[in-house]
């Protein structure tokens, strides 16, 4: 996995992710449009299939919108990398697929990383940093296709 | 046995075993709510499974962008009508007999002491006020509940809020969560529960308690738990449905952090934004505002009502600034109608609606334009959260907000000048 590294402070909120004002359901393949667009205006058409979001504490805190990791993912983001996360976003995540890895990159917006997802490593022109790998009810939930995945079978 | 606290000993009683902090459980739950935003995606996976609906625990409430603010959110709506009707389920709230979700849910007796409700909105720990674990989860999750009435948890460990003393006149609930958030910090208490307790607990009014659990989440925390006390209980009786048992922590449970407040202590609060955990004493934050919004799940009740009226009656609202006024559900709307209130916000040159998130989260009817600063009894105050990312939202209690819509400026309520 290798990608463009976007890079975010600590706290990064779902309406700065996803506005509220784009939650209706017309919206609901293009979200990826909005990516960001308050706070990183002209983000969503530059963001390429396997760039990275790296950021800070408390990713995704506030609201319970699953539309901000779906997002994400739509917008082709490969992972995030962030040094904590907020409990829902969290779980949005690991139901929807998203991988979400705790690690703390201190890497800069725009740089190229690799991520050795078997290793748990983020490998940086700067350096190398650790994650812990997924632990088994994180990597059963990714092989069955998120939460729903497991109800069908 | 080991002594619990309030989490453990819900899920210990959902699960049918024994339960300590840490756990991962699935375990039944007594209801899930999705609302406008949150319910179609729900609607589309639980779409795809084929299965039958747990119906009587699925409640619907349209509440963040209607009455339908445009046509994307009347098609939206619809999708909500329109699953209500497909499958038979009853507890479906129309436009006129609805309201802001959580406060819905308190209206309508689904709170209860000791339940476990999950709601695809970040605010449902209002429900803690009363005594039930409840707790945002995401709309896939939702689907899973509509599917199997249950749903895993981790069990979580709970930070101890000991309160001693009485809040002072014009010191309210939403002036002591301004003042915690603050020292908890935007994930001070992520993954975890709040848990309050100590002797101030008993002055705390329910319409206090609810606005306290509301902001839970704005330290990340995943439910705001009260005690089952007098006060809980003749809430309970008065407006629950069903049976229900309400949980007490046992004495020597184990926290991993306790904070101490003196009630008597605690003064007005704003949250300087962009940050929920900004808290400020509203004495020292002297702001020019444009906008003074009274409303949300988390002071759109009936007894904010009655504050901020008190406060602005035979008074008018200062040159060149609005005030929005927002029951938070159709009880409130028909008491305020009842005891004189939307006459006396009109007089004062407010302008007030029916039951809406409304602004709250920037849908309609108060958004905020660039540079525009409002003072407003809501839970966030991030970037662009009300409308223009060049616009602020200071957070306050009705009190300050009534004040500060008469002064044209960020004013503490009498007392605190």
């Amino acid at each position: 996995m290798k990608g463009r590294v976007w890079k975010f402070g600590d706290d990064v909120d779902t309406d700065q992710i996803l506005p509220a004002e784009r939650l209706v359901s017309e919206n609901i393949d293009r979200l990826h449009d909005f990516l960001f667009e308050k706070v990183r205006p002209g983000m969503a058409s530059e963001v390429a299939k396997g760039d990275i979001i790296v950021a800070g504490r408390n990713f995704g805190c506030g609201s319970s919108r699953e539309h901000a990791p779906r997002a994400i993912i739509d917008a082709g983001i490969s992972c995030v990398v962030a040094e904590s996360y907020s409990r829902i976003f969290y779980r949005n995540s690991i139901n929807l697929g998203l991988r979400v890895l705790v690690a703390s990159a201190d890497v800069g917006d725009g740089e190229t990383v690799e991520i050795d997802l078997d290793g748990g490593k983020i490998i940086s022109a700067s350096g190398t940093y650790d994650f812990p790998p997924p632990g088994e009810f994180e990597k059963s939930m990714i092989e069955s296709g998120g939460l729903m995945g497991r109800l069908k079978r | 046995m080991r002594p619990k606290t309030i989490s453990e000993k819900i899920f210990e009683s959902k699960a049918g075993r024994e339960c300590r902090a840490g756990d991962v459980v699935e375990c039944e739950v007594d209801y899930v709510m999705v609302n406008d935003v949150t319910g179609p995606l729900a609607f589309r996976a639980f779409e795809e499974t084929g299965m039958e609906p747990v119906r009587e625990k699925i409640v619907l409430i349209p509440d963040h962008f209607v009455p339908a603010k445009d046509v994307d959110s009347a098609q939206q709506a619809k999708e909500m009508r329109e699953f209500a009707k497909r499958h038979g389920i009853p507890h479906y709230y129309e436009v006129g007999r609805s309201g802001v979700c959580h406060q819905v849910m308190i209206d309508d007796g689904f709170v209860a002491p000791g339940r476990l409700i999950v709601g695809a909105d970040s605010h449902t720990c209002t429900y803690g006020g009363l005594n039930a674990f409840g707790t945002g989860i995401g709309s896939t999750e939702a689907a899973y509940v509509f599917a199997t009435g249950r749903l895993w948890f981790r069990v979580p460990e709970s930070i101890e809020i000991v309160l001693r003393g009485k809040l002072r006149e014009n010191v309210s609930g939403k002036d002591l969560i301004l003042r915690i958030v603050g020292d908890l910090g935007m994930d001070g208490a992520t993954y975890k529960a709040l848990e309050f307790s100590g002797p101030g607990v008993a002055s705390i009014p329910m319409p206090d308690r609810f606005s306290m659990s509301n902001m839970a989440i704005e330290a990340g925390g995943k439910a705001g738990l009260f005690p089952y006390d007098p006060v809980a209980k003749r809430f309970a009786e008065a407006v629950s449905r069903g049976e229900y048992e309400g949980v007490n922590a046992d004495p020597g449970a184990e926290y991993v952090r306790t904070l101490e407040y003196d009630l008597s202590k605690i003064v007005p609060m704003v949250a300087v934004p962009p940050r929920p955990d900004g808290a400020l004493e509203a004495s020292k934050c002297d702001v020019a505002i444009d906008q003074a919004y009274l409303g949300s799940c988390t002071n759109g009740r009936i007894e904010d009502m009655r504050i901020a009226a008190g406060i602005v009656k035979g008074k008018r609202v200062a040159p060149g600034v609005r005030m929005i006024v927002v029951p938070a559900s159709v009880d409130v709307h028909r008491k305020m109608a009842a005891e004189g209130l939307i006459e006396v916000f009109l007089d004062a040159g407010a302008f007030v609606s029916g039951p809406t998130c409304g602004a709250c989260l920037g849908g309609h009817m108060g958004i905020l334009s660039d540079g525009e600063v409002a003072v407003s009894s809501t839970n966030r105050n991030f970037i662009g959260r009300m409308g223009h990312p060049g616009s602020k939202v200071y957070l306050a209690s009705p009190a300050t907000v009534a004040t500060s819509a008469l002064a044209g400026r960020i004013r503490a309520p009498e007392g605190f000048e």
